[in-house]
């Protein structure tokens, strides 16, 4: 058997339940959010904010930004090792993803806490 | 090897059905969502900053063209990937999967997508 070391879970099993269940998560963050826009055509900043210092859409969003980085690692993951190769090449663009869900995941929580 | 073989040397007699196109643009949408989240987080960030940085956002949605060409775009790259994920799921149930299945599914992410896409353009402008 070979034992994959850059993809997600360790095991091909674990990642197609991952993105399956982060899909799930995504696809409710999506739809809140799209309909939370729709139904505030006239948003104001006050609302906005409070939408969003709110504890559970914090924990909410926390969620989705977490969701997100898995999601787009196992895709990325797949998509880099079936078009991409050589090694070198290969784990080159895997490292720059990693780095760029890194400093997502960092934006977002500083985002939804910072201020 | 059997030389026999009939042997196909003109691509452009080839064409990849429907289910594989639905396939590769799902994976194309979800490269540019990734990338797209930078002008996302940005968006969010800036609109949360404070009064003005909302000011700025929701003035350049609503008036700068490039702004509401790129909101368009992701919210087009988002409904697709969207569509053709939920269409992973039905597979996964074990709905529709067989080869009429199969173009049935990629016909009708087409077709709602293609929806989705111009009611975003609509909302955008």
């Amino acid at each position: 058997m070979v034992t994959n070391i850059t993809n997600f879970g360790r095991s091909g099993l674990s990642d197609w339940l991952l993105q399956r269940a982060s899909a799930v998560i995504l696809a409710l963050y999506t739809l809140f959010v799209v309909g939370y826009l729709l139904l505030h055509p006239n948003l104001d900043y006050a609302t906005w904010s409070g939408l969003f210092g709110s504890t559970w859409m914090r924990i909410f969003s926390l969620l989705a930004f977490v969701s997100m980085a898995a999601h787009a690692w196992i895709g990325l993951w797949t998509v880099t090792t079936d078009y991409l190769k050589p090694t070198a090449i290969r784990i080159a663009a895997q490292a720059v993803i990693i780095l760029a869900i890194f400093v997502f995941l960092v934006w977002g929580v500083q985002v939804l806490w910072g201020a | 090897m059997n030389s026999k073989r009939p042997v196909n040397l003109d691509l452009s007699t080839i064409k990849f059905p429907l289910p594989a196109l639905t396939s590769i643009a799902h994976r194309i949408t979800g490269v540019i969502l990734f990338i797209g989240l930078i002008f996302a987080f940005w968006a969010l960030d800036t609109s949360l900053s404070s009064p003005q940085g909302f000011e700025a956002v929701s003035d350049a949605i609503a008036h700068n063209f490039l702004v509401k060409l790129i909101t368009w775009g992701l919210l087009s790259a988002l409904a697709f990937h969207f569509v053709a994920g939920i269409k992973h799921l039905l597979m996964d149930a074990d709905i529709g999967v067989t080869l009429e299945g199969g173009i049935k599914k990629a016909q009708i992410t087409v077709v709602i997508s293609a929806v989705l896409v111009i009611l975003a353009g609509v909302w955008v402008w």
